[in-house]
């Protein structure tokens, strides 16, 4: 399959297509084509994975067009994991939306399709303004969603996420220009050519551009200070589309990290780019949302600080970098993104449970099934927290033994430690509220569908799925870290002989 | 020509950071289309300003000049398109806001859930 790395891309969107054409098929149709299409995104990423497993990088230049001129899709072993980690998110996210969620508005299921295209294209892309365009095909599907349903203040959160995220786009627009006008390229191989014979007098330029760059990445990463739009909007979202925004954080992670492994090592100018500033960032965003966490006073915003968390301590493995460290990191990733996916179903099913108190961290009537409810959330609490025996324990500890000696390891050891313990003191708090403390009024009798239940069951398989599979999946994600740092393999295919097409040097 | 783009695109990113900073919707998406143009030209102008060279059209570009770099324009293009998109999104968000909650205002000033 030549162009196996393209179809992760196509099939949604084919599938967005055929959505919109017929959708006045009813809800069923829709519901049948989106789920085929998640099904067999989690088959291509499977696909993906064993064929980048070899460590070959597969690169589709789209039109025959030779690198650094055409588009390029590139899968290498790190695209292939995060293609796997964006369909196994996407596809509870989508039964649990079946349960109901997707009828509250027009046009779901469509732009959940777009949302997935986005995120994989993003993934997938070989040069940055392409990274720009599939952000944008994310961005415009993610605003549709957060507005989907009712209510002035899903609005609202919907507006302030739209304003703040166009600004941000525009950001990259003008950091992209200015590549273009300083390298003369956006290919990201081809950059890497470019900044090691770009003179580092003359570099001033492409460092601010770069700098703009990461800041629009961090700014999607929702690292502190860009980040604190994060858990409103999130907190407001209906909870499969809060499932699924789990990953959109985890992009900007990816962009940051494939910039910065890519392109950074080429030259010595880049150095003060990334390193003084990410660690302190990256800490504070766990300190803040930490606060957060405690704060919170609705179960959807605990949940979205948790998530919050969690990307700060990616993002403080991306700035400690190594391989260890880096290992570790993609082994935390898929880990977080799928717990928070599942927490913020969970949350969706108690809140539709509990009616109208909805996921208040309130005392009120407990629903009938409320004992499941408790036990998932226990379990989710041990996992998200990193308590053992679960795979949240496990990447901590990952996480921690590769944590360098000296003042900035210790700093790590602190915050990750308090952190966790802070989190497991308010979702054991919310806990106890929530599904112990008795009211006295019976609480009324809901219906409960069986699909977004069945969602839930198949998030919650990914908990012990990971704890059992902590061997291979830590072995796989050594290989993922030793290809990315290495560097070589993807720029090799990417750019196969870097002197073959002399260009004008750009005055 | 430089002196007159540069001052240009500032004085639309001043424009459009000020009214980005409103309190009220709609002078907010003026202000993002505003730095949308400002960001666009930008871009334009990185493929270099020049007055003489030709479009790169094959076969007529003349022996000897150099072409103007199409990458930009199609750059331009590309962004134009969705910041269109995406205005037409934002206003049409904005006028579901007013009607939803009565008011224009971005922060609510009321309920601090």
């Amino acid at each position: 399959m030549m162009h196996l790395p393209l179809l992760p891309v196509l099939v949604p969107l084919a599938a967005a297509i055929l959505q919109l054409a017929l959708h006045r098929a009813g809800i069923a149709g829709q519901r049948t084509i989106g789920l085929g299409s998640a099904g067999l995104s989690v088959l291509l990423a499977l696909a993906l994975l064993w064929t980048t497993g070899d460590g070959a990088v597969r690169v589709v230049a789209l039109g025959n067009w030779p690198a650094p001129f055409g588009i390029l899709v590139v899968a290498d072993r790190l695209a292939a994991t995060m293609v796997a980690v964006t369909a196994a998110v996407a596809l509870p996210a989508l039964l649990a939306a079946t349960g109901g969620a997707d009828r509250l508005g027009r046009h779901f299921h469509p732009f959940f399709q777009l949302q997935l295209a986005g995120v994989n294209g993003a993934f997938l892309t070989g040069d940055l303004f392409n990274l720009f365009v599939f952000f944008e095909v994310m961005l415009i599907a993610s605003y549709t969603l957060l507005a989907h349903g009712a209510g002035p203040e899903r609005a609202r959160a919907a507006l302030h996420y739209v304003v703040l995220n166009l600004a941000g786009s525009l950001v990259f627009l003008i950091a992209l220009g200015l590549l273009y006008g300083t390298l003369g390229t956006l290919s990201i191989a081809d950059l890497a050519g470019r900044v090691a014979a770009l003179p580092a007098e003359h570099a001033a330029p492409a460092r601010a551009a770069f700098a703009l760059l990461l800041a629009v990445f961090a700014f999607k990463a929702a690292l502190v200070p860009l980040g604190l739009w994060l858990p409103h909007a999130y907190g407001a979202a209906t909870a499969p589309v809060a499932a699924i925004f789990s990953v959109l954080t985890k992009v900007g992670i990816y962009a940051i990290l494939r910039l910065s492994t890519a392109v950074f090592p080429a030259a010595d100018w880049t150095a003060g780019l990334l390193a003084p500033w990410l660690m302190p960032v990256a800490l504070g965003t766990v300190v803040v949302a930490t606060l957060g966490v405690l704060a919170a006073r609705r179960l959807g915003a605990m949940v979205a600080n948790l998530l919050l968390l969690s990307t700060g301590m990616l993002a403080a493995a991306v700035a400690e970098g190594g391989p260890r460290m880096l290992a570790a990191m993609l082994y935390y990733l898929p880990h977080t993104t799928l717990v928070s996916a599942a927490l913020f179903l969970l949350v969706g099913r108690i809140a539709d449970a509990r009616g109208e108190v909805g996921d208040r961290i309130v005392h009120a009537p407990r629903p009938e099934r409320w004992r499941w409810h408790a036990a998932a959330w226990l379990a989710l609490a041990i996992a998200v927290t990193g308590l053992p025996p679960l795979s949240g324990f496990l990447g901590k500890v990952m996480l921690l033994s590769a944590a360098p000696a000296g003042p900035t390891g210790a700093a790590m050891w602190v915050t990750f430690i308090l952190s966790g313990f802070a989190g497991a003191l308010a979702m054991a708090r919310a806990g106890s509220v929530v599904f112990w403390e008795r009211a006295d009024q019976p609480a009324a009798a809901q219906t409960s569908a069986v699909l977004p239940g069945a969602a839930l069951g198949v998030a919650l398989c990914c908990v012990p799925l990971l704890v059992v599979g902590a061997a291979p999946l830590s072995t796989h994600a050594r290989a993922v870290a030793e290809q990315v740092l290495a560097r070589q393999p993807y720029l090799a295919a990417a750019l196969p002989g870097p002197e073959a097409a002399p260009r004008e040097r750009r005055p | 020509m430089e002196l007159v783009m540069a001052t240009g695109i500032g004085a639309l990113v001043a424009a459009g950071v000020w009214l980005l900073l409103r309190e009220r919707t709609f002078p907010v998406v003026l202000g993002l289309a505003l730095l949308s143009y400002a960001a666009n030209l930008f871009i334009f102008a990185g493929g270099r300003l020049s007055a003489t060279s030709p479009p790169l059209v094959l076969g007529e570009v003349a022996a000897g000049a150099t072409p103007a770099d199409p990458l930009p324009q199609a750059l331009v293009l590309t962004a134009i398109v969705i910041s269109f998109g995406t205005t037409a999104y934002l206003v049409a968000l904005s006028l579901r806001l007013v009607g939803e909650s009565g008011t224009d205002e971005v922060d609510d000033r009321g309920d601090q859930a």
